[in-house]
């Protein structure tokens, strides 16, 4: 059983005083059922999550108490795209016809806070000051740049380009598209990364309304097809956020084993995707994930974004909504906001950040603490 | 020259102490033969049960480094600094021969002089001091510093 996604819906992204992150997701579920023309008390089932705003499942009290199954989604970073692989895998054992996943959140100012105990590690780690996500994104791609000759200059083009994006975004929290200098010679934060190549915890609200392919037609006239969800956690040997030691022999990255999966389960290869949405924590993020999801060799990222190809009007237009490094980080909506761009840009509605020559087929690649990624591909 | 009554170590079995040549403890799976650090009843690799603690290398390799650029969070920071004393401290992964590469705060006079594959070596001592005790933790600094 196919699955399409009939109804998109998002509270833009950014800083909302006054507006809670669990009111962000209502406003987010109400846009998708508009999109779709349908009504709350049409849904069977709704999948939902946030980290720091609240339980998703209080939304009924807001949306209507109809009874329907809602189940609260808690999975890192990955939640949003959990959410959605739960809907997905809702509709496609038969259970359900029809239904919403949904995320949003709204962090406090400043770094994440991490509790180093929740995460299986000793009091200690935090104590001493490593359990912190700048840090790993540093030396993740402080190695990578010294084994496959990545340079500064890739890492602001990276920086440069989403924010370029972001401000063709009406949604997006960043509007203002920083230059390569501003870049290039802001604060140093973690080695080799410095402040505006990170995105910060951030809020907003993203909903998507998912269908039975075969009924796609009575709710929208341009659906957009789930060809593929995947979800994959870490092996032995990958080098992960969080790790007290890490084993000498390295084994592929999470997100090499979920996009492996999603491909495979698609049937299509990297060659097929038309425009695709990475996870861009930081810059250095969006360049190893351009490999660990099989659209480039390693190494070969510095010539792709010298010569343009992830740009708009590139061979892979990537992060054309301004990824996390324009619209920030609100962890429950964050997968969503991906799956809710690339809609878009398949439905052709994606405005002046429209991905020329009509793309068809899209990609979303989601990576969190402490070592998952999820990917999803869709079709016109 | 404090005495070793008054040192505690930040945490139970993370190296021996007191030592005149502490070493970090890990442990090594009886099956499989990989090495992890904290030492730990279960194998990452195989799944399996039966593992033994050992006494890791004190000397490795630099792996990657970075350089924690801003005061971390409280909690779950606990270090001596304030805002106002704080400096930039380094932190890597260090690759100890046949063993495992293990994270940990480095101690380095100059932070520029930091590179993949130099040699470093490990150090134990005080931390913090907290409630008149000095807080002892675990380090690598490059080799030949002192
Ligand atoms: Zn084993």
């Amino acid at each position: 059983m196919d699955v399409a996604i009939v109804g998109i819906g998002m509270h833009p992204f950014g800083r909302t005083d006054g507006v809670s992150g669990l009111d962000q997701g209502v406003y987010a579920a109400r846009q998708a059922l508009s999109d779709s023309k349908l009504d709350w008390n049409d849904l069977q089932f709704a999948y939902g999550g946030s980290s720091a705003a609240g339980n998703a499942d209080s939304m009924v009290s807001k949306l209507g108490l109809t009874g329907l199954q809602f189940i609260n989604v808690s999975n890192g970073c990955a939640t949003g795209g959990s959410a959605l692989q739960s809907a997905y895998m809702a509709i496609q054992s038969g259970m359900f016809d029809l239904g919403m996943a949904v995320g949003f959140d709204k962090h406090p100012r400043g770094a994440f806070t991490v509790d180093p105990e929740a995460s299986g590690l000793g009091k200690w780690y935090g104590d001493i000051g490593m359990a912190l996500t700048p840090q790993f994104f540093g030396m993740k791609i402080q190695r990578y740049m010294h084994e496959y000759g990545i340079s500064e200059d890739t890492l602001t083009r990276v920086a440069v380009k989403n924010y370029k994006n972001g401000a063709m975004n009406p949604n997006a929290w960043r509007k203002n598209a920083f230059t390569y200098d501003e870049v290039a010679q802001s604060p140093m934060v973690c080695d080799p990364l410095r402040k505006y190549m990170f995105c910060s915890p951030a809020e907003g609200g993203c909903a998507m309304i998912l269908c039975r392919a075969d009924q796609a037609h009575k709710y929208t006239s341009n659906p957009v097809f789930l060809k593929a969800v995947a979800v994959k956690t870490r092996t032995f040997g990958s080098f992960e956020v969080f790790s007290q030691s890490q084993a000498l022999d390295r084994a592929g990255a999470p997100s090499e084993q979920a996009s492996k999966a999603a491909f495979e389960m698609a049937g299509i290869g990297p060659e097929d995707i038309d425009v695709a949405q990475l996870q861009d924590t930081e810059s250095g993020a969006e360049i190893m994930h351009m490999s660990e999801n099989g659209f480039c060799a390693d190494g070969d990222q510095e010539k792709w974004l010298q010569e343009g190809h992830t740009e708009i009007d590139g061979k892979l237009p990537v992060n054309t909504d301004g990824g996390c490094l324009a619209n920030g980080e609100p962890v429950g909506a964050s997968g969503l906001r991906q799956v809710y761009e690339i809609a878009l840009q398949l439905r052709g509605g994606a405005g002046k950040r429209q991905v020329p020559n009509k793309p068809k087929v899209g990609y979303t690649h989601v990576y969190g603490a402490p070592g998952l990624s999820g990917v999803t591909i869709m079709t016109t | 020259m404090t005495s070793i009554a008054n040192q505690i170590p930040i945490a139970e079995g993370l190296f021996t102490w007191p030592s005149n040549d502490p070493r970090l403890l890990g442990s090594k799976c009886n099956n499989c033969g990989v090495v992890t650090f904290p030492a730990q009843a279960g194998c990452p690799a195989c799944c399996g049960e039966d593992t033994a603690n050992i006494e890791m290398e004190r000397r490795g390799t630099l792996w990657t480094w970075t350089i924690q650029g801003f005061l971390p969070n409280r909690p779950p920071y606990d270090g001596p600094e304030t805002a106002e004393t704080f400096k930039p401290f380094a932190v890597g992964y260090i690759e100890l021969p046949n063993q495992v590469r293990v994270q940990s705060r480095i101690k380095c006079d100059d932070l520029d002089q930091l590179k993949i594959g130099m040699e470093m070596d490990l150090v134990v001592e005080k931390y913090v001091e907290r409630d008149g005790k000095d807080i002892i933790a675990y380090f690598f600094e490059p080799a030949g510093q002192r």
